[in-house]
């Protein structure tokens, strides 16, 4: 009895100690196989035709895998900072194609393929390509058009292309009705910043995603960032015009009545001003997108 | 080995050669890697990529299906038939038993992916009219394909040790699905936070890993692959068999066969 507990004990421990091992083993393993993963062997199988066929029905399950995939490696590459997705688009094709009614994947995969590196892949044109592949198969989802004309707007600043998405859209039963304003918007105040923060804000309000919310945050406050020094600049020089010199400060500024208290940004924290007139945030980090929209509007589309 | 665990391992080969379903496995994959030249007609191209991918994964499936199919029946069958109690009887411990079981076994499946190889290299042969230096990179393959084979059974047995044979069955093809995405259940633990990280990791190291051990599409396309990845694999496949089989042991010796 007492030889056959022994041996029992025994026996564990050597379970214990090979699982131990085969855990190092393991990360040994993943250690040597070094960039080659999952990711990079998914496109062997480009084809997702030839996929769903091989999921024998489970294409849906298969389809989750792939948006899992796709998102995974966002995340990764986003963390790393990368300038480059490759895979995005194929993945997200895939897990599409597998499963054409997954309306995250056309919701947040075009947001991730729209924006500039690194925040995301800087391809809108597919990002367009797959919302509208989204809308194809989801005729009846009037917020793929909404996506669609914020990716034409903010990141292929195409407000022609735009407009008439937001008109489409607005014509699907059950659309909100603000999209017939975004639609007249368009239309009007093309070039308006304020037009380009209303949109943001309707991705804040509707989107449920924290990421999501926070990355529309972020070009809010980075609108509204651009405005202010906008204004600023526009201030100063008339400051410079009426008595021939730059402020050195803010409270030049006020004593003039240019200015009402110190300026400050959309974080609370004063704006810089700095001895050539010019405006600047304190901390640039918290405004990733900053002079965005001057850039685009500069854009030859 | 002692002469016991040698003669049940010599038994369980023998009893599993004379399977009829083990024969007509083995001429359905040569079979399926003769037809791939004629799939390849099909194609442009693509002749020699087809024959590879159909081949192996064809070695790697049955070798698995295989494995399942003999390896659920290995402890239930000696106990429905009552030559268990035969066995046991004799001076034969309970862990020489399972141990013979998965040494014979796995000598099954190696002598089986030996005929399979030698089938996919003469349609190779007569695929491209001559075998090339990189060809030899589908024996990694292959031999990757062995270790799956060897952690298999060892799951399969563990599972024959104390359920029904199709209760064994299910759950071997089970974990062998979710150890084919083994890789994304990690990735899966990497991102997650807090208790559902623990779990997840937990988890992803419990469960086989056989994401590193296909390199079918590799090898398809003649990438070299590393000798440090074959030794870790070696030692993971072997580390995490050894503990499986221990378990079904352990379960084993505490079953009340009465």
């Amino acid at each position: 009895m007492k030889q056959t507990r022994k041996n029992i004990a025994t026996a564990a421990l050597l379970l214990v100690g090979c699982f131990a091992g085969s855990v190092f083993a393991l990360r040994a393993v993943d250690e040597s196989r070094g960039n080659e993963a999952t990711l990079e062997e998914v496109l062997y199988l480009p084809s997702s035709k030839m996929l769903k066929r091989l999921s024998l029905g489970y294409s849906g399950l298969l389809a989750d895998i792939y948006w899992t995939r796709a998102v995974q490696y966002f995340g990764s590459k986003h963390l790393q900072h990368s300038q480059r997705y490759d895979l995005l688009y194929p993945l997200l094709d895939i897990a599409t194609d597998l499963d054409p009614h997954i309306i995250v994947a056309y919701e947040y995969g075009s947001v991730f393929l729209a924006q500039q590196p690194p925040e995301g892949a800087g391809e809108p044109d597919k990002a367009v390509a797959l919302i509208q592949k989204g809308i194809r198969e989801n005729p009846k989802y009037w917020r793929l058009y909404f996506n669609l004309g914020f990716v034409h707007y903010i990141d292929r600043n195409d407000p022609r292309a735009a407009q008439e998405a937001f008109e489409k859209g607005s014509e699907v039963p059950g659309a909100l009705p603000w999209m017939k304003v975004m639609a007249a918007r368009m239309a009007e105040h093309s070039k308006d910043p304020g037009t380009a923060a209303a949109l943001w804000e309707g991705v804040l309000q509707t989107s449920s995603d924290h990421s999501v919310q926070n990355t529309a945050k972020l070009h809010l406050d980075s609108l509204k960032a651009d405005l202010d020094i906008q204004e600023l600049e526009r201030r100063i020089q008339i400051y410079r015009e009426r008595t021939g010199s730059l402020p050195a400060d803010w409270a030049a500024m006020e004593r003039t009545g240019l200015l009402h208290g110190i300026p400050l940004d959309p974080n609370r924290a004063p704006y810089k001003l700095l001895a050539d007139g010019k405006v600047e945030v304190q901390d640039a980090s918290k405004y990733p997108y900053l002079g965005e929209w001057l850039y685009n509007q500069e854009r030859p589309y | 080995m002692n002469t016991r665990l040698s003669a049940i391992t010599l038994n369980t080969f023998r009893e599993a050669v004379r399977d009829r379903v083990l024969y007509n496995l083995i001429i359905f994959v040569l079979l399926l890697v003769a037809s791939a030249p004629l799939f390849s007609q099909i194609s442009i191209g693509m002749q020699r990529l087809i024959l590879v991918n159909v081949g192996l994964s064809s070695i790697s499936l049955f070798g698995v299906i295989i494995a399942i199919f003999i390896g659920i029946g290995l402890v239930s069958k000696e106990i429905e038939k009552r030559t268990l109690y035969t066995i046991l009887s004799r001076p034969v411990r309970r862990w020489e038993f399972i141990a013979g079981k998965y040494f014979g076994l796995m000598m099954t499946l190696a002598v089986n992916a030996g005929l399979m190889t030698l089938g996919f290299y003469i349609a190779l042969f007569i695929t491209q009219g001559v075998l090339k230096p990189a060809d030899a990179w589908m024996l990694v393959s292959i031999y990757f394909s062995v270790l799956e084979f060897l952690m298999m059974t060892a799951i399969t047995l563990l599972f024959s040790s104390f359920s029904s044979p199709i209760f064994a069955a299910i759950f071997s093809f089970a974990l062998f699905v979710i150890g084919t995405f083994a890789d994304d259940l990690r990735n899966f633990a990497a991102l997650a936070q807090g208790v559902t990280k623990w779990l997840a990791t937990g988890a992803a190291y419990a469960v086989p890993n056989f994401a590193s051990l296909n390199v079918i599409s590799r090898v398809a396309h003649d990438q070299h692959i590393a000798g440090k990845l074959i030794l870790y694999n070696t030692a993971y496949a072997l580390l995490y068999s050894a503990a499986v089989v221990i378990a079904a042991i352990l379960i084993f010796e505490r079953r009340n066969l009465k």
